[in-house]
């Protein structure tokens, strides 16, 4: 018998560029307005359909078509860009879909970020009411949860603090507590779990198997391919705005790793926002292990090669990367001058590679910061270049692991009573 | 029988939509708690870390009427229908500073409230409706004073006060009137945000606030009462003074001024509301 939950039929997305990021000012508007009646009539006799005035645009999401039927709980993968969150924005109603159209069999809820409209001013208390609301909860739902949500959250002693005295493991305790306790008919789950200490992230990730076994239909989105293949049975794999596949999670994140290791080149060509006199310019940052495969885990090393192009030979180059945690701490710099082995002269262009030690970093998401100079003088700069997921493994034979929000390095250790006799 | 399961109807459809349309109220009346639980949050914190809190909901009108009583009342010798000039100034204040305060907090509503906007669905118009409800905690906080001038001045209510609810109710929709112009227009043009403080303070002084609509040449009444706030501030007048001749033409040409603002301000807002996420 087919039960659908939810049925996506030829569902495409448009966005004008440049509209996520800009905010038109009214003079811009009223030039536009003034001129386009003008550009109707130009298009009309060349024979075109009206363009949206002055505007390039893409698509983020289109022709995805696929059924979910009550119960199933489907994985949504994906590179970043690839219209993942597209589609949990249409599914969650924050936009409306271009072309095509959503059936929904049942209320939705959307956790797209944890803590959304938390309030910093007020209590953990009223934050939970305040966030519930916000999610969709009736008040009586709320409060007839209140002592599971502040159980599961572990800040009894805090609720009538401001939850601007929170640490932020606190607060992410809080806010995920509240929207685990969201009981929706659909439930669309963005990369949150990707949140707090291990210990709490192994807590949600049980939330969600027992919301998966209560026969909830789900949508998560995730880059944490093992939290991938422990809560879904069935995945989607979206590239580049289109489905890609559709399938049993095995098979399909089988294809989706072979298919990044091959692509794991982050283009930097493109990137509108740089510094440096542009004499050399950054054109594309591959990091993958040294071991090859595409995870990259605590105990990896890192392999870093870095595209580059210019007029002429590079004379004195040096080349930079800022290896950051997403809070913006450093955690390595990799720079050509610490081993002085890059030629006093590079070619014009071609390809420089930084392969490290053994990382040692604790799991989590790191970035990138990348800059190249030549004759000590600033080239071309790209901030946040790229990222990458630490994957955890079994750095410590107890299985032991450190969460990234205390401390950034992993390191091996012996303990010992001493013997004073 | 399962073929029948099938065919039942979804309970949303989500497609493109295309063309005016007004709110649908029906969906605002299931979101009633969340604009509540929204108002509350606005009122408790909006005197957080201010070292005067609350009272700076009686400070404004108060400080206000007496500068406005000193200048115009005092030196101006401007006219105030025979009633003593604070308290002439006091009852359009009240109003004004209501639909001011109103007016900006709902204008800038989306913007500040942008994280709320691109991370979850309710209907967008319970946003700027909040902002509005909540400036009455300010309002009534205000009006405590008022009756303590009255008791001052000697001035007694009559039964017109009965009717100021209907006033208050008719402030709020003229605030909610242009705050939903302003809201929808900042989400993409943040002009709006600059243009705020300089429209309100242009529209105090077109509107009757420190002196009476009798300054006004009778040729150009009509005229004038295009002003929303008109209605608003004559309505008050005449439910707490008892002022007879301020419901007139004008004030029915102000009401129906508002009206039409804000019939198509719920239109425009509801056309563009579901882009909003994508603008803002």
């Amino acid at each position: 018998m087919s039960d659908v939950a939810l049925r996506l039929e030829n569902v495409g997305k448009r966005y004008r560029l440049g509209e996520m990021n800009r905010h038109r000012t009214l003079r811009e508007a009223l030039t536009l307005a003034a001129q386009g009646p003008l550009r109707r009539v130009k298009a009309r006799m060349r024979g075109e359909a009206t363009p949206p005035a002055g505007q390039e645009t893409f698509w983020a999401l289109r022709d995805v078509s696929f059924e979910l039927e009550r119960g199933e709980v489907l994985g949504v993968i994906g590179r970043n860009g690839a219209g993942k969150s597209t589609l949990l924005k249409l599914l969650a109603r924050i936009t409306e879909p271009t072309e095509g159209r959503i059936s929904g069999y049942g209320r939705v809820g959307s956790l797209l970020e944890v803590g959304t409209g938390f309030h910093p001013e007020l209590t953990g208390r009223e934050n939970i009411f305040l966030n519930g609301a916000i999610l969709g909860m009736r008040r009586a739902e709320i409060t007839s949860k209140f002592d599971e949500i502040v159980h599961f959250s572990e800040i009894e002693r805090f609720l009538n603090t401001p939850v601007k005295r929170y640490s932020s493991g606190m607060y992410t305790r809080l806010a995920f507590a509240v929207a685990a306790h969201l009981e929706p008919e659909i439930l669309l789950v963005d990369e949150v779990l990707a949140v707090g200490d291990l210990a709490f992230q192994k807590k949600c990730l049980g939330k969600m198997q027992d919301v998966a076994q209560e026969g909830r239909t789900v949508l998560f989105v995730s880059h944490h391919m093992s939290m991938i293949r422990t809560l879904c049975p069935k995945t989607v794999w979206i590239d580049q705005g289109r489905l890609k596949a559709l399938g049993e999670t095995a098979r399909v994140a089988y294809d989706y790793q072979e298919a990044t290791v091959e692509s794991g080149t982050v283009p930097l060509a493109e990137r509108p926002d740089r510094t440096g006199d542009q004499s050399v310019r950054l054109r594309s940052l591959r990091i993958r292990p040294v071991e090859g495969g595409s995870v990259i885990s605590i105990t990896s090393r890192l392999r870093v090669e870095i595209e580059y192009e210019s007029d002429r030979p590079l004379r004195q180059p040096r080349f930079y990367l800022d290896v950051c945690d997403v809070r913006g701490t450093g955690i390595y710099a990799l720079d050509s001058d610490c081993t002085g082995s890059i030629p006093h002269m590079l070619p014009a262009r071609g390809k420089v590679v930084c392969e490290t030690d053994y990382m040692n970093v604790t799991p989590g998401r790191c970035y990138v910061n990348l800059a190249v100079f030549k004759g000590g003088m600033l080239s071309d700069r790209v901030d946040a270049a790229a990222t990458f997921d630490v994957e955890s493994a079994n750095f410590y034979p107890t299985g032991v692991m450190h969460e990234r929000e205390w401390t950034m390095g992993v390191i091996e250790q012996r303990w010992y009573p001493l013997d004073e006799g | 029988m399962i073929s029948f399961q099938e065919e039942r109807p979804p309970e949303f459809l989500l497609e493109p939509t295309e063309g005016w349309e007004l709110p649908d109220f029906a969906e605002i009346w299931a979101y009633r708690e969340l604009f509540f639980f929204l108002v509350w949050r606005d009122v408790k914190v909006r005197y957080k870390q201010t070292l005067l809190g609350a009272a700076w909901a009686i400070l404004q009108p108060l400080l206000t009427m007496v500068v406005f009583s000193i200048f115009f009342g005092h030196l101006g010798n401007i006219p105030s229908d025979d009633f003593p000039y604070p308290i002439f100034a006091y009852t359009a204040l009240l109003p004004w500073h209501l639909f001011a305060h109103s007016l900006t907090e709902s204008g800038n509503s989306l913007v500040t409230n942008q994280e709320l906007v691109t991370k979850v669905y309710f209907p967008r118009l319970v946003i700027p409706g909040a902002s509005v409800v909540a400036g009455l905690v300010d309002f009534a906080l205000a009006f405590t004073v008022l009756l303590a001038m009255m008791f001052y001045y000697g001035i007694t209510l009559t039964w017109a006060i009965l009717t100021l609810p209907a006033f208050i109710f008719l402030a709020c929709l003229t605030s909610l009137a242009v705050g939903l112009w302003l809201a929808a227009l900042n989400v993409q043009y943040r002009d709006v945000r600059y243009t705020i403080p300089f429209l309100t303070q242009f529209w105090l002084f077109i509107t009757p606030i420190a002196y009476p609509v009798s300054l006004v040449p009778e040729k150009w009444r009509l005229l004038y009462g295009l002003n929303p706030m008109l209605g608003v501030v004559e309505g008050f007048r005449w439910a707490l003074l008892g002022k007879a001749d301020a419901l007139n033409a004008s004030v029915l040409v102000s009401v129906i001024m508002m009206v039409i603002l804000l019939i198509g301000g719920l239109f425009y807002f509801t056309k563009v509301e579901k882009t909003f996420a994508d603008v803002v």
